[in-house]
């Protein structure tokens, strides 16, 4: 990362000091702290900690249910940020906005109204139980309101990538005999894939850390449907901020290989398409904007 | 823009506490809003007039082990009142709080009390008289997390000493029961508000399992017939234990108001508060007064059952006690 050698606007200097210090002050600091308070046990003991019966169920439960919001968002994400982009219809601004409704509830708030939609009595619960599909204090409720909370991440992050897709290049592929799935697979997705990968990872990345509405529709049976974060905040009813660091270090951990997995295979996918420049450059430039 | 139109306000904000000669911090746990907001306005103006001093008091709430580690992390409340023994011993072991904090004020530092008691369904279709109608098979029960909320817990150590009481009964018995018990929860609630609404509006279960206090929320808020309030035959007498702040007190020079402010919580206004917010006085006349509302219970205290609060919590909700025995066979 070499610094070009002309620049339009001066200031690098003082742009990256600045960036290192706020990164710092906000991400490094914190987490510092909390892998410090966890050296004050050895690894071994957060390992046990970590491998105890009902955090091997908690981890499985967290992991598992958050992959599941992050593939159903991926899906249906794409879907409502293509027709968001390509689609004019009556309305269509305020279902843009509503998008971003979930980032503002409150997720405690999130919690509740799910889980009173979805309990034996509500509106959706009513008619799901009689089909045998029991969602309220099930694991099946973490994955819906982890679905609900993250799904602006995949939504926003294709947006762009899709409006700088031009119809053009659709039509263009068309010309040349493409078929509609040809176009889609060939054409349309290289291009919105980073950008996909990017969401998929915010949204994963934000339902692991999740709480507020988790608790509220989980059940929180042991070894069924608890989630790591409820671990830890017992460990803290408990006084026991150690334990309590331990787990969060080691959900840090895995967070971070996973992430970086996904990292790597972003920029795997986006080196491979350096042919289609143009595409290429936008799908860069969105990713850049996100990340 | 906005500053200027805040500008009032501040102003405002600001006098008011220039006013005040003292402002005392009450850390409180989550639903004693309304004890207290009776009760500040109460105790201030008794203070006026018998020292002529105005004293502010805000109020911090919130869950019970949540203030006290807000507390020992350097919120300066003046005076904790809580809803567990234990949390006030952590901050004794702190060394903010004066380890005898029990001795301090009359009835174990504990005010009014409550009692741990079912809340079923209007006509009690399940017959649900006792502990063991709990745990028999086919009745739902629903509880707030035993291991991390205080409702829970008392309701798993009540369950716990009525099993011990039984004939024959010993911890052995008492684990099995609990945990036959347990089976019958479909879930536990994120905490004790949202065991209630779980109950009430989501009509989940066959019994909810409270505080007595609670039940007469419940009255206001979804209507007298929609339930009945069961009494076992056995259950926990709660106590909501208060304590000065040492570390807190001698730095503001706040001690004798905040000693005022406790000690006028056993005055017959501060009894007579209680009373009205569903909470048993200590003051037996009191209780007479309003024996409507508070029939008599057989209750335990955890310090007669279990050795104190502290005990019981490392033998049952620590990591590897008795609850987590019940989950994990190892």
């Amino acid at each position: 990362m070499s610094a070009p050698a002309h620049r339009v606007l001066p200031g690098f200097g003082l742009a990256l000091g600045y960036t290192l210090v706020y990164l710092s002050l906000l991400i490094l600091l914190p987490l510092g702290g909390m892998i410090l308070k966890a050296s004050d046990l050895g690894f071994a003991q957060i390992i046990d900690i970590a491998l105890g019966e009902r955090s091997l169920a908690a981890f499985r439960v967290t992991f598992v249910s958050s992959l599941l919001a992050a593939c159903i968002n991926a899906l249906f994400g794409l879907i409502v940020a293509w027709i968001l982009v390509r689609y004019p219809f009556p309305g269509k601004r305020l279902v843009d906005a509503l998008v971003d409704l979930p980032f503002a509830l409150p997720t405690a708030v999130a919690g509740i109204t799910l889980a009173t939609l979805y309990a034996g009595n509500g509106w959706l619960g009513s008619h799901l139980e009689p089909l045998g599909l029991k969602v309220a204090y099930t694991p099946l409720g973490i994955v819906v309101a982890l679905t609900f909370v993250t799904l602006p991440f995949v939504v926003r992050t294709l947006q762009p990538v899709i409006e700088d897709i031009e119809t053009e290049v659709e039509e263009a592929a068309a010309s040349l005999g493409a078929s509609r799935w040809q176009t889609f697979s060939r054409i349309i997705f290289p291009a919105l894939f980073p950008a996909l990968l990017t969401g998929f990872a915010l949204a994963f990345a934000r339902a692991l850390g999740e709480f507020g509405s988790v608790i509220f529709i989980a059940g929180n049976l042991p070894l069924i449907s608890e989630i790591v974060p409820l671990l830890i905040i017992s460990k803290l009813e408990q006084y026991d901020v150690l334990g309590a660091t331990a787990l969060a270090v080691v959900m840090l951990a895995i967070s971070f290989l996973l992430l970086l997995t996904i990292n790597a295979l972003q920029w795997w996918t986006a080196n491979r398409h350096k042919n289609a420049e143009p595409l290429e450059a936008a799908a860069a430039q969105a990713k850049g904007v996100q990340a | 823009m906005t500053i200027t139109r805040r500008l009032p306000l501040l102003l405002a904000f600001v006098a008011s506490t220039a006013l005040a000669d003292l402002t005392l911090l009450n850390a409180s746990y989550d639903v004693a809003r309304d004890v207290y907001k009776d009760y500040n306005p109460m105790f201030q103006k008794h203070w006026k007039a018998k020292t002529g001093e105005s004293v502010e008091i805000k109020q911090s709430h919130g869950g019970s082990s949540k203030q006290v580690r807000a507390v020992a992390d350097g919120l300066e409340a003046d005076v904790v009142t809580m809803n567990q023994a234990n949390d006030i011993e952590f901050l004794a072991d702190k060394g903010l709080v004066a380890k005898d904090w029990a001795k301090k004020f009359p009835n174990n530092a504990s005010p009014y009390t409550s009692a741990m008691v079912f809340i079923v369904r209007k006509g009690n279709p399940k017959g649900i008289k006792d502990w063991n109608d709990l745990a028999a098979p086919g009745t739902q029960i629903i509880i707030p997390h035993p291991k991390n909320t205080g409702n829970g817990r008392n309701t798993y150590l009540s369950a716990w000493a009525w099993a011990l009481k039984q004939p024959g009964g010993n911890d052995k018995s008492a684990q099995e029961f609990v945990g036959k018990l347990l089976k019958n929860a479909p879930l536990f609630a994120a905490g004790g508000r949202d065991a209630t609404t779980t109950f009430m509006q989501r009509r989940l279960g066959d019994a909810l399992i409270t505080f007595e206090s609670e039940a007469e929320m419940i009255a206001k808020e979804f209507g007298k017939g929609e339930f009945e309030v069961v009494y076992p035959s056995l259950t926990m007498q709660t106590e909501f234990p208060v304590a000065i702040v040492d570390k807190v007190v001698d730095k503001k020079n706040s001690r004798k108001q905040a000693q005022a402010y406790l000690d006028y919580l056993w005055s017959a206004e501060g009894q007579e508060n209680a009373a009205q917010n569903y909470l048993r006085p200590r003051d037996a006349d009191l209780l007479k007064k309003y024996s409507a509302f508070f029939p008599p219970v057989k209750t335990f205290t955890v310090d007669e059952v279990f050795g104190g609060a502290n005990k019981a919590f490392a033998t049952h909700f620590k990591d590897g006690g008795t609850f987590d025995q019940i989950y994990v066979a190892k």
